[in-house]
């Protein structure tokens, strides 16, 4: 995975709650084996009409959203299954960070494992990045993951809190597995004692 | 030593390494594999050339995509979903795991087949690509469902990088009503808390109407903890979760029997353990419900009528009208007069054979009034159970379609699908928009409520198709 650097870009609002795993990536598109390709069928149901057109009024159909990096949602975003074909989708459209007040908690761990950072405010300040979302291309955020910052395009500063070994993952690319592979003789004590503990397990 | 919960007690007996911010290697005892959310986890262990660390601790069956009807013999026609079935097929046989292929009666939803093998027990941590691992909770075991990155890494791993949630306790006193099951109770409990309300938590579900579930009732309620939010649903186990497991083909025997007996007896929330949110319900003021939105914290009791979603708050007035919307019904609508096109009876929530059971006892010499109505076994051991007890015949008398298992219409992967407008009473857990095919409305409900649908034809109150007397606990 790729470092997480400072970026600036476009953001689009979705103000709507309860956004789930259905909606971002329908299960007909679950059925693939890789990771990839799953960008143009984001919001699918949302996306496009029966013959398969694009339905103009839907936010990442606009132009001014087409290249959006930034996603400004409502609460509880991505509840629903654990399919993290949602957060492959996502990333392969090109959006790199969502805000929203809450998120649904396999969602969010997911996200962290593919280079996207789900950003949490209380309510009253997504409201004011969701008003600025609205402006367009023209109202672009800079997102600073090191310095837990995301500033609107009028230059106010929104600070955000975050666990920090998710964060120093995210920002320096880590491989989990790997990470993990490293406390090797822990797992191996830790099986040593349970299987005396628990032999039937 | 500190009082303890349910919850604290598993975790603390599986922490393999543990970080000074408290970012914990847990260890995992069973990992439940199925093939939608797996492909691309074994393919990252092979571009990195690792195996998998415990391929006895490993269990696969294919589920979500397979066709249940009985030509499946024949081979899986939707191309896709064939290559994603094969894809788990060679998985297991290359990395060594255990595996029920389609073509074995074992086969079934992985969270049916997980506690009818005996995989699944009490004190155990459990993990799978799939959120509704939550049911294995009413066993006493932490289990959770995962994204495809950490199904990946507890292949390889054994472990989950994990931190602690918070601990809650949801009480259900007293005793339930005639005609109100372990969905009602379940689906009552996200009314209240909402979809969110257990977000960060781990729910630990207990008190007198808990207690006098069976061992289905309790999957039922645990299996809906995630639409509550919670990372996990648990149940302290007891005498009926022991006479439960005993015998199943992958439980403990003899000394190792005893041995896991001693251990699980002390797997119980101390008395004076700590509760970061406690919610009580009466368990008589539960009613049978059902849902008429599009998320599941959208219930009422069957004998309300649609809400006016200027009658809620914030976010939700918005999100109430979108769902009346898609719903296609009016605020003021009794619900009781809302008619109903299909029936879906299965998933992993209500797809056991008790459930089988209690649909099959209202249906009984009824014949449906709905253009289709479909019951999918959560697995091909609980449909050769429901033939020998005859429940089938009484399934099919009344003009449902006998399927094989599978998720099926409960996410509509497989050719089971809603076409848009039409209105399925589902014993699922999931009212998405979307979810059983697009533009298909679902209203979420008991297998009791959903067989007195069928009869109908529009939601009903099963309890008005009851003899007046109480049926016994
Ligand atoms: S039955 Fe439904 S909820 Fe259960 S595992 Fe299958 S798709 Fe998921």
């Amino acid at each position: 995975m790729d470092k997480y650097e400072t970026f600036t870009g476009i953001a689009a609002p979705l103000p709507q709650i309860n956004v789930d795993t259905d909606m971002i990536i329908p299960k007909q598109f679950l059925k693939t084996i890789k990771r990839t390709g799953l960008g143009v069928n984001l919001f699918d149901e949302m996306r496009y009409d029966d013959n398969g057109a694009e339905i103009p009024s839907f936010v990442l159909n606009q132009p001014a959203y087409r290249e959006a990096e930034i996603l400004i949602a409502g609460e509880n975003f991505g509840c629903g299954s654990s399919r993290e074909h949602a957060p492959w989708a996502i990333r392969d459209f090109g959006i790199r960070c969502i805000v929203a007040p809450s998120y649904a908690d396999i969602f969010y761990n997911n996200c962290f494992k593919n280079g996207i950072l789900p950003i949490v405010l209380p309510q009253e300040q997504v409201d004011i990045l969701m008003a600025d979302a609205e402006k367009g291309a023209n109202a672009r955020m800079t997102v600073d993951l090191e310095a837990q910052e995301i500033t609107a395009s009028d230059g106010q500063v929104f600070r955000f809190e975050l666990d920090s070994f998710k964060k120093h993952c995210l920002l320096n690319g880590l491989d989990d597995i790997a990470l993990t592979l490293e406390k090797g003789p822990s797992i191996d004590a830790f099986e040593a004692r349970a299987g005396l503990e628990r032999p039937w397990v | 030593m500190s009082p303890k919960t349910l919850y604290d007690k598993i975790w603390d007996a599986h922490v393999a390494h543990e970080a000074e911010d408290g970012t914990s290697l847990l260890y995992i005892d069973r990992h439940l594999v199925h093939e939608v959310t797996s492909p691309q986890a074994f393919e990252g262990l092979r571009l990195a050339n690792r195996k998998v660390r415990a391929p006895e601790k490993t269990i696969a069956v294919p589920d979500h995509n397979v066709p249940t009807t009985d030509d499946r013999v024949n081979g899986i026609t939707n191309e896709e979903s064939r290559i994603q079935v094969e894809a788990l097929d060679r998985n297991a046989k290359d990395f060594g795991i255990h595996y029920y292929p389609v073509s074995d009666i074992r086969q079934g939803i992985v969270h049916i087949i997980g506690p009818e093998q005996g995989w699944t027990l009490p004190g155990m941590t459990i993990v799978c690509g799939d959120s509704h691992t939550a049911t294995h909770g009413a066993f006493g075991a932490l289990a959770h469902g995962i994204g495809t990155s950490e199904v990946e890494h507890v292949l390889a791993t054994q472990t989950l990088i994990q931190k602690k949630s918070k601990n809650m306790k949801v009480e259900i006193t007293g005793k339930l009503g005639p005609g109100v099951t372990a969905k009602d109770i379940t689906l009552s409990v996200i009314g209240k808390t909402g979809t969110a309300g257990g977000t960060g938590y781990v729910i630990e579900y207990c008190g007198e109407a808990i207690r006098s579930l069976s061992m289905e009732g309790r999957m039922t309620v645990c299996n809906m903890a995630i639409e509550g939010g919670a990372r996990a649903g648990l149940i302290a186990p007891d005498e009926k979760t022991f006479e439960y497991i005993k015998g199943r083909p992958h439980a403990p025997k003899g000394a190792q029997w005893e041995a896991a007996m001693a251990w699980w007896q002390t797997l119980y929330s101390d008395d004076d353990a700590h509760w970061d949110k406690v919610v009580t319900i009466r368990g008589e003021d539960i009613a049978p419900v059902v849902t008429w939105g599009t998320s599941p914290e959208d219930v009422l009791p069957i004998t309300a009528e649609v809400p006016d979603p200027e009658s809620f708050q914030g976010g939700k007035v918005q999100g109430a009208r979108r769902a009346l919307d898609y719903m296609g019904l009016k605020p003021g609508t009794k619900l009781s007069d809302i008619e109903i096109d299909t029936v879906f009876i299965g998933s992993c929530t209500n797809g056991r054979i008790e459930d089988l059971r209690a649909a099959a006892a209202v249906l009984k010499g009824k014949k449906i009034a709905v253009k289709r109505a479909m019951v999918v076994p959560g697995s091909g051991l609980v449909r050769a159970q429901a033939e020998e007890e005859g429940l089938a015949d009484i399934f099919r008398e009344a003009g449902f379609e006998w399927r094989l298992a599978g998720c099926s219409m409960c996410l509509a992967m497989n050719p089971d699908q809603l076409s848009p407008g039409e209105r399925c009473a589902a014993t699922s857990n999931r009212n998405f928009e979307g979810r059983q095919g697009r533009g298909g409305r679902t209203h979420l409900m008991s297998p009791q409520m959903a067989a007195a649908a069928a009869i109908t034809g529009r939601l009903t109150d099963v309890r008005e198709m009851m003899a007046p007397a109480p049926e016994p606990a």
